[in-house]
């Protein structure tokens, strides 16, 4: 599994509340969209593409449960890297099926707008510009399946436990 | 090698003799917790079968009593589903209403040695209670309620060793700025407190410095057992439990003390908690709209005797709102038999009912563009409770009550010293 992008480059410590605001929290999925990085980077979710890839950096992810993970897959990003990831954010990002590989060194190694090549088989980032290819952290065959099945819902919902999404 | 509190904990649920960190390990659930918000539309999935509605716990905490017709929905779908599940432990609006880590606290739904998760950031709260206890997502939590288990990622441990003595009005909350000031984040790493300081530390002043830990992006922040803590949980919940202790070699990533005594009040500048506070003298001065004294990590009743200490006979400044709300009903009734709440309704309070309210942005003294606000509660992320353009500082109960006062950020030293 392979995906070539552009990318978006955000800094460190990017919180939840700026990826999905408090007074989103009870909004539809579509509206919760739109509220995506409104408060640090708005227009922002207007210029984004199907397929473009997310670079962020220490700590991506950090503070609340809410469903952020599941809005920036809603935003159609391809997948995201960071130099580390909030562990309750890669738990969301695991269980609502968004692609997310830690890998150190990945903020310094981009500018915004090069495109970049990254493989959820050999866990490996590349720069396409500057060809630098970076090793990012494994991700365990068990949270890999559930990551590229479109999170835990589904599973869940095929051994009769939840009911189908109305 | 022997092993930390948190990883004796994570070891037993999993049926294992040892775990380290860079395992994945998966446990059973001995108490998961939904809450309002895991029913709202947009959210949740009508669940079909729970593994044991035992282990289960209803609240409604975020935005109670319902305050749209959004929240509405999403208690009454909350409510069906008690009623179908025949779930015992629900904290419905109501006498028994609070926020769900308060809750956890005041009934001892937590027991040490096990594991507790709820779809809420601050769910480590309940660290204090020796319960491997973390924040995961609404995915998550349909999981572990019909599958009965859950997976987490070890990490490694800091030991933080507490001694000395807090001197009054310093509190738990300042302890906690001082280790964000100086330690920054904990990302992926988990926590462990114990010390000669526990004798002296109440289970809402342990709370108060667990549930902050989501702040350090911990995984999970575990304090040590001790009499305090058996005997708190025995009063409270009858069932049987095995709390662990950390193996005298364990492997800390970090052991660093921490001196209470040589603690002061600290304030956090807005944006963030990492690496951001000042010594309260160095920001006093700085003119507010608002202040809050709430939320899971300051909505106790030691927090109320706190702000009633700073206001008794004091008026809160006209050009400040000072919004208090408890963590439950029952922290609201005892602060009332007291004489707190007269207190700080005399002095210019506002005392909501129980809710997180405020702290998130959702409901209950929401900031306008521009306005500026110093709360004791647990975040304060640019945004988090109201306009983009507000700011929002962080102290102690004490200092947000000073503050009100004088209008100003300021020194409850100045007030009660």
């Amino acid at each position: 599994m392979e995906f070539k992008g552009r990318t978006w480059k955000f800094g460190d410590n990017i919180n939840t509340d700026l990826i999905l605001p408090g007074r989103a929290q009870l909004f539809t999925e579509e509206e919760q969209l739109r509220c995506v990085f409104e408060a640090n980077r708005p227009g922002w979710i207007e210029d984004v593409a199907e397929g473009e890839i997310l670079i962020g950096g220490q700590n991506f992810g950090m503070g609340s449960s809410r469903p952020a993970a599941r809005s920036l897959r809603n935003t159609g990003l391809a997948c995201m890297v960071a130099d580390s990831i909030n562990g309750l954010f890669y738990r969301n990002c695991v269980n609502w099926g968004f692609l997310a590989l830690e890998c150190d060194g990945v903020a310094a190694a981009f500018d915004e707008g090069e495109e970049a090549s990254v493989s959820f088989k050999n866990f490996t980032v590349t720069n396409l510009r500057t060809n630098k290819v970076l090793q990012a952290r494994s991700i365990p065959d068990v949270l890999m399946n559930t990551m590229t099945a479109g999170g835990v819902l589904p599973l869940l919902e095929s051994e009769g436990l939840i009911a189908p999404k109305q | 090698m022997g092993m930390t509190a948190i990883e004796k904990i994570l070891a037993k649920n999993s049926g294992q003799d040892v775990v380290r960190p860079g395992d994945l390990v998966v446990v059973n659930v001995g108490t998961a917790v939904l809450y309002d918000n895991n029913f709202g539309p947009s959210i949740w999935r009508e669940i079909l079968k729970v593994q044991d509605p035992e282990h289960v716990v209803v609240v409604f905490d975020h935005r109670v009593p319902a305050k749209d017709i959004v929240s509405a929905t999403a208690q009454k779908i909350g409510r069906d589903f008690v009623r179908k599940f025949n779930i015992e432990r629900f904290h419905d609006v109501g006498a028994s209403q609070g926020i769900s880590h308060v809750l956890v606290a005041d009934h001892a739904y937590a027991l040490p040695g096990s594991v507790l998760v709820c779809g809420d950031s601050h769910t480590c709260s309940a660290g204090a209670f020796n319960c491997a206890a973390r924040g995961t997502g609404a995915p998550d939590m349909f999981y572990a309620v019909t599958k009965g288990e859950t997976w987490f990622r070890v990490g490694e441990t800091i030991r933080y060793d507490l001694k000395g003595t807090l001197e009054t009005p310093v509190s738990m909350k300042d302890v906690f700025l001082y280790i964000a000031d100086t330690y920054g984040s904990h990302a992926n790493q988990n926590v462990e407190f114990g010390g000669d300081a526990l004798p002296r530390l109440s289970m809402n002043a342990r709370r108060t410095m667990t549930t902050m830990c989501a702040e350090l992006s911990a995984e999970f922040a575990t304090f040590e057992p001790d009499q305090i803590l058996l005997d708190y949980v025995r009063a409270r919940n009858p069932a049987a439990f095995e709390e662990q202790y950390p193996d005298n070699d364990a492997k800390y990533l970090y052991r660093r003390s921490i001196d209470l005594s040589a603690m002061e009040p600290l304030v956090a500048l807005p944006d963030t908690v990492l690496n951001n506070s000042q010594k309260v003298g160095d920001v006093c001065g700085t003119k507010i709209n608002q202040a809050f004294i709430g939320s899971c990590a300051n909505g106790t009743l030691d927090d109320f005797a706190a702000a009633a200490e700073v206001l008794r006979g004091n008026k809160v400044s006209s050009d400040v709102r000072l919004i208090i709300t408890p963590g439950t009903q029952n922290i609201y009734l005892e602060a009332l038999r007291r004489g707190y709440v007269e207190i700080l309704m005399e002095a210019g309070a506002i005392v909501t009912n129980a809710t997180c309210g405020a702290c998130g942005g959702g409901h209950l003294g929401i900031l306008a563009e521009g306005e500026s606000c110093i709360t004791a509660s647990t975040r304060n992320f640019k945004g988090r409770m109201g306009d983009p353009e507000s700011k929002v500082f962080m102290g102690s109960p004490a200092t947000v009550a000073a503050s009100a006062i004088k209008g100003t950020i300021a020194d409850p030293r100045e007030i009660i010293g």
